[in-house]
């Protein structure tokens, strides 16, 4: 199946939660928070969220701002 | 003096909010905070690369025990709003949101009536809202009955360096709203205008463009810090009224080569 992980298409064999989905990403150990579908999935949900096919996930990171 | 305020118990130790965005290097943004000394830094959440961009800077950030307010800037509807916010509150660990919801793209305004609704949702979710608004006294009100305890006003476009574009607005602001924290958020341009800012009693200024798209950024934060406090002593002590006339400030009494008019 595939989905959109920060905007670009990811195929995925197998359905994967999104702490699998972070790990093999390499985002483990990062701080990042998630979203999926626009919604947020907060860091407890992650081993209960499995990912579903055209999800758009979007993990995001501290950045520079105003 | 030392000249901290509060906001929800929180101290805060400088009256110059400052941006963290725009600027020529990740070490100039670093000398430029150690310069300022700011009371809180703004920050936004952004696509992680797998290189871990957001991992650097936010290791920047954290050397300074300075509070963080994360903001909602590029989101396009109430659902990117509040998602963003959640992201932020887990990252930063903070219910703090500086809510901006552009409504024009050419002037970056604030659109009123997305921020009253994001308010409205916000703060049902338990956020502290920091709202980048008009200087719009019927807006104030409304996000004041919303139950925001601060309001944020901009003084110009965002990036413009316009300074303050209507003060009266902005003293309007002060005198109506005297115990609600009041910044004035976006348009500042020189140390000048965040001083005027602070003379007209608000409790801090906003800026980043104006630090980081100078010359010399950390000479410029120093500058800003500077003026913010400037103004703020000036506010403090009570600025004199401005008068038409002019009057000597050197006493007249007992000047030499005075000469008394011939009597008889």
């Amino acid at each position: 199946m595939q989905i959109l992980l920060n905007g670009k298409p990811l195929e995925l064999e197998v359905a994967i939660n999104v702490k699998d989905l972070l790990e093999q990403n390499g985002y483990e150990g990062k701080i990042v928070a998630v979203a999926c579908n626009g919604e947020f999935i907060p860091k407890e949900a992650y081993t209960d969220t499995i990912i579903q096919s055209d999800d758009k996930i979007e993990v995001v990171a501290p950045m520079q701002g105003g | 003096m030392a000249d901290s305020f509060y906001i929800n118990d929180m101290e805060i130790t400088s009256r110059l909010f400052m941006g963290t965005a725009g600027y020529p290097s990740p070490e100039i943004l670093r000398q430029s905070i150690e310069a300022a000394q700011p009371g809180m830094l703004t920050v936004s959440l952004r696509r992680e690369s797998k290189a871990g961009k957001g991992q650097a800077f936010w290791n920047i950030i954290k050397s300074f025990d300075i509070p963080v307010l994360p903001n909602t800037a590029g989101c396009q509807s109430i659902k990117e709003v509040v998602a963003t916010a959640q992201m932020a509150r887990e990252i930063f660990e903070t219910n703090r949101i500086k809510l901006e919801i552009i409504g024009d793209d050419y002037t970056l305004q604030p659109d009123p009536y997305g921020l009253l609704d994001a308010t409205r949702e916000l703060i049902g979710l338990g956020f502290e809202v920091y709202p980048y608004m008009t200087d719009d006294l019927i807006l104030a009100q409304r996000l004041v009955d919303l139950g925001c305890d601060i309001l944020m006003p901009w003084g110009a476009p965002i990036g413009s360096g316009r300074g303050l574009n209507n003060i009266y607005a902005l003293k309007l602001l002060r005198d109506r709203f005297p115990d609600k924290t009041l910044v004035v958020d976006a348009g500042i341009g020189a140390p000048s205008h965040a001083a005027a800012a602070m003379e007209l009693g608000y409790d801090a200024v906003l800026l980043n463009t104006a630090i980081a798209k100078s010359a010399y950024p950390p000479l410029m934060a120093r500058g800003f810090a500077q003026a913010v406090q400037a103004g703020r002593n000036g506010f403090l002590a009570g600025i004199i009224e401005a008068q038409n006339s002019g009057k000597p400030s050197t006493p007249l009494i007992d000047r030499p080569f005075w000469h008394q008019e011939k009597t008889g």
